[in-house]
């Protein structure tokens, strides 16, 4: 070998090593960064349950609890009101009427009225469309947005509609139901944001 | 030139290469003769940038990024800062004549072809500087944390949750938190006053020397390069410096005019600029009644909500943003300038700016179901606009375009 002579294979191979242990050090470094960005354990902390008296709501009322930031809407429903969820006039309209959609809502509210107590119903108010407050219109009156409105959640932001189990209508621009969040009964009391791992 | 050299410089240049970058980009730089004043917006959008780097920085002195103080901060330099006002709606109003102006200068390329080979990657970094703009908007519209800061990028921030499967994850990433909060606020802050502006200087150098190298298009779109004289200048081109610097200062005082104008007599621009949720604090409880974007997402915020999908909706948006960057390819004529396509073309320019015109103010607009009615129609005209274009560009007749600039 002379002194000019170049091993090509040789060189190759040392940069392509080089640029593979630099990636993979780039990665690396990266980690940190990109996890720095996940919620904070103080942040974590604040999210924990809350806890919430249902004694004191009437029926017809609603009631707004905040969880992690979100408002979670509490609703006493009137024994009229429990029925009219299970009319076919209503459930042809809705698009997952049955809750299949088993993302929202935990399993033990996957069933008619989309709770744990009938008369209870508990939804974060959190329009799925793009995260909006949806409104809540209890009577049953045509309302500007809906002539056979049968009572629900209107979502002021995009039209997007729910009734009063969260369950979204066809035609609207809502993908899916009102989450159901974890929740828990303890006497007359209820914990959001912990079900004891059931679900 | 050379021979007259002070002293001075001749010792700066041996090691600094001022003069010859000066003549490169500037006293030696050829523009074409017949620039007309769609070409001033480029040179615009520079000084409403100046503008926002240093109001930005002044602003930044008196802010405060956190969630309990901003609003107040906001409130406090609008009174109690001197000429915090000033500042302060030098800024806000910048941000929007800073779309306005590339709105318009981006329109030029399209009337003129001037993404056309070879300045594909003009047109190219020149979508990657729009797209620091709207994360940079975007970002700057939190800091104030009014009410409709906060909505605004809830339902931004939402549009990640139609990623199947990584949706929620990728929103918590984002925001930090379960919620958006003052850890949402703070990163923000990092990002809107020290990262994006980092990456737009560095864009825009890219997309000024790429223009630099290839040379400036013209209305005619006409290859001044094709004939140079004994020296290499085309015959057809003038310094840019002085003509065009000198040349284009009537336009900025008209410009800086309209600016002044509206900072001084209407600094909201009727709700437009700085709209009026926004003098409430951020309630993360209370959604405002009519959710809008700035002005300036309007087309794309109405075309998400043409689509009664959200999934769908994600994808039409990203994709009216998408498309625009792939542009060059898409155009398969053989001339660059609208003047000498065929019908077609023209009619298609001008039914895009249309299109594109009424989808931002839809944007602003509730959603009614007429108004939806438009806004579907308006996004199938705004896509066909991209999607038609390799053939009828290809297919139509076009007129010759002429050797030199005037004949």
């Amino acid at each position: 070998m002379t002194e000019g002579d170049v091993n090509k294979g040789r060189r190759r191979f040392l940069g392509a090593t080089t640029a593979v242990v630099g990636a993979v050090g780039v990665v690396g470094v990266a980690v940190p960064f990109v996890k720095s960005w996940n919620p904070s354990e103080k942040a974590k902390a604040i999210g924990g349950p809350v806890k919430v008296d249902l004694s004191k709501i009437e029926e017809g009322a609603l009631i707004t609890e905040e969880w992690r930031g979100k408002p979670i809407y509490i609703l006493k429903r009137s024994a009229a009101v429990i029925a009219g969820l299970n009319e076919s006039g209503l459930k042809d309209r809705l698009l997952d009427p049955e809750s299949n959609n088993t993302n929202q809502q935990p399993e033990y509210a996957h069933n008619e009225t989309r709770s744990i107590a009938s008369d209870v119903l508990i939804v974060e108010g959190v329009c799925t469309h793009l995260g909006c407050a949806p409104k809540m219109h209890y009577e049953v009156k045509p309302e500007p947005f809906d002539e056979k409105w049968s009572g629900g959640f209107f979502c002021p932001c995009h039209g997007s509609r729910f009734d009063l189990a969260g369950r979204v209508f066809k035609g609207v621009p809502a993908p899916s139901n009102l989450v159901v969040p974890k929740h828990q009964y303890d006497g007359s009391m209820v914990v959001i944001g912990e079900d004891g791992g059931v679900a | 030139m050379a021979q007259n050299k002070h002293p001075l410089m001749a010792w700066i240049d041996a090691r600094l290469p001022i003069t010859s970058t000066f003549e490169k980009h500037m006293s030696k730089y050829y523009a074409p003769k017949n620039f007309n004043w769609w070409y001033v917006f480029g040179l615009l959008a520079m000084v409403v940038f100046a503008n926002q780097i240093l109001t930005g920085i002044w602003l930044t002195m008196s802010y405060v990024p956190s969630s309990e103080e901003a609003f107040a901060s906001v409130e406090y330099i609008m009174r109690d800062v001197e000429f915090g006002w000033l500042l302060r709606y030098m800024h806000s109003t910048g941000a929007s004549l800073f779309f306005l102006v590339v709105y318009l200068h981006m329109y030029r390329g399209v009337m003129y072809g001037s993404y056309q080979k070879p300045r594909e990657l003009i047109w190219l970094f020149g979508m990657f500087v729009y797209l620091a703009m709207m994360a940079e908007g975007f970002m700057g519209y939190i800091l104030p944390w009014g009410n409709m800061s906060f909505w605004g990028a809830q339902v931004i921030i939402s549009l990640f949750g139609a990623i199947p499967y990584f949706g929620e994850a990728v929103q918590e990433w984002i925001r930090g938190d379960y919620l958006i909060s003052g850890i949402t606020l703070n990163r923000f802050f990092a990002l809107h006053v020290v990262a994006l502006p980092l990456v737009l200087i560095v864009l825009v150098v890219i997309h000024v020397l790429a223009l630099h190298e290839v040379g400036s298009n013209n209305p005619d779109g006409i290859d001044i390069k094709k004939h140079m004289d004994e020296r290499g200048v085309p015959l057809d081109g003038i310094p840019f410096h002085p003509y065009f610097t000198i040349g284009k200062l009537p336009a900025v005082s008209v410009f800086l005019m309209v600016f002044v104008g509206i900072i001084f007599f209407f600094p909201e621009g009727g709700g437009y600029f700085i709209e009026y949720a926004n003098f409430e604090p951020a309630d993360n409880l209370k959604t405002p009644e009519h959710i809008a974007p700035s002005w300036y997402f309007g087309a794309f915020y109405a075309m998400l909500r043409a689509v009664p999908s959200k999934g769908m909706g994600v994808i039409v948006m990203a994709g009216a943003i998408a498309i625009l960057f792939i542009l060059p390819w898409l155009d398969r004529s053989n001339v660059k300038s609208w003047r000498f396509k065929g019908m077609y073309s023209k009619v298609a320019i001008v039914s895009f700016g249309i299109a594109f015109a009424v989808l931002t103010w839809l944007g602003t607009q509730p959603a009614t179901p007429g108004y939806t009615i438009l806004a579907r129609v308006m996004t199938v005209v705004y896509f066909l606009f991209f999607l038609a274009m390799p053939f009828y560009s290809k297919y139509e007749k076009t007129k010759p375009v002429p050797e030199r600039i005037g004949e």
